[in-house]
């Protein structure tokens, strides 16, 4: 009788354990999905007398995709960017974050550039708002300026598939 | 016996070296003092910075707070802190924008709501459960002995023989 209370108790503890191993606390579920994406203006990466206006996203769906030249994970990440570009399902655009102008743009040069266009967030201020702490990060905003889903870390094929392209695909059923 | 002079000597020139070394000391706390109001104005601030730093956590390297952190990102956001100090907010206000970037999970002191019920009250439930247990134990342990029959007795009598 016993035995069988501290073998239960072992075992529940186990389970809590195992659940515990299988989360990943890199990622925090973030209080900005569901909220209007945060206003910025920003100069392009590529035409810096030029800006762009977070107005200017509503009444599509887009892809932002937060990157930098010196972010490894980016790298990473570059060909799901570019598959998912290439998808035409949305519009994909590149944050720029805490990058120089001189780094960036040699890297979409030598990567490829899957972007439709890249806005320049040299101090990362505009990131904060969107309450970026780890590059890169994805973001999926509806035709209203609704942030409906963040990545957190590399995009991967199977996040493409299973996350990314049925959102965008039902987004696009809605408009 | 010889080690004692060459000891005292020893003392003699560190004391020496100590009073030249006094008036230095001397000298240069008189000339720090007046500070200028801009540098406690800055002093009261940085207090302020630092006090919600330390509360708040680092999203890159998460056992760390703000205020220990030096990931490039606690950089960024001690001096939004500061910033939004300096721009006349409240400390209320400055946990409130990060919690609506960042979520409660900034927050070092995480609010009393549904989700963290078991958080809170946790400790508290284990720790009752934990006293019953042994308040049990113990009441078992202190039941005296039932006595032994008259069979138990006469064999106790046969093995102790």
């Amino acid at each position: 009788m016993r035995l069988a209370w501290v073998v239960g108790a072992f075992a529940a503890l186990v389970v809590l354990l195992a659940v515990g191993l299988t989360l990943n606390p890199r990622e925090v579920p973030s209080p900005l999905i569901g909220k209007p994406a945060p206003a910025f203006e920003l100069p392009l990466l590529h035409a810096p007398e030029k800006t762009f206006t977070q107005r200017e996203m509503l009444g599509k769906v887009w892809v932002m995709n937060v990157w930098a030249s010196w972010c490894t994970p980016c790298l990473v990440e570059h060909p799901v960017v570019t598959a998912l570009a290439k998808s035409g399902l949305a519009p994909v655009i590149g944050m720029n974050y805490k990058d120089a102008r001189e780094d960036a743009l040699p890297w979409l040069k030598r990567n490829g550039d899957p972007f439709l266009f890249s806005v320049y967030d040299a101090k990362g201020r505009i990131a904060i708002d969107y309450g970026v702490y780890g590059v890169p990060e994805t973001y999926v905003i509806d035709p209203r300026g609704v942030i409906r889903y963040k990545h957190i870390g590399p995009l991967t094929p199977e996040v493409q598939r299973d996350k990314i392209e049925p959102l965008l695909k039902e987004l696009s059923r809605e408009s | 016996m010889r080690a004692r002079p060459a000891a005292a000597r020893l003392l003699a020139a560190l004391a020496a070296g100590l009073a030249a070394l006094a008036p230095l000391s001397w000298a240069q706390s008189p000339a720090q003092e007046p500070a200028p109001p801009v540098a406690a104005e800055n002093l009261a601030l940085d207090k302020r910075v630092a006090g919600l730093a330390h509360e708040l956590r680092c999203l890159v390297c998460q056992n760390q707070s703000l205020a220990e952190s030096n990931a490039p990102l606690a950089v960024d956001l001690r001096n939004q802190i500061r910033e939004q100090l300096v721009g006349g907010a409240s400390e209320r206000e400055v946990r409130e924008y990060m919690v609506a970037r960042y979520g409660d999970f900034v927050l070092y002191r995480p609010p009393l709501k549904a989700t963290t019920l078991a958080l809170w009250i946790g400790p508290f439930v284990l720790l009752v459960a934990g006293a019953i247990l042994l308040w049990r134990r113990l009441a078992r342990r202190r039941a005296p002995e039932p006595p032994l029959s008259e069979a138990q007795r006469s064999r106790a009598a046969k093995l102790l023989e």
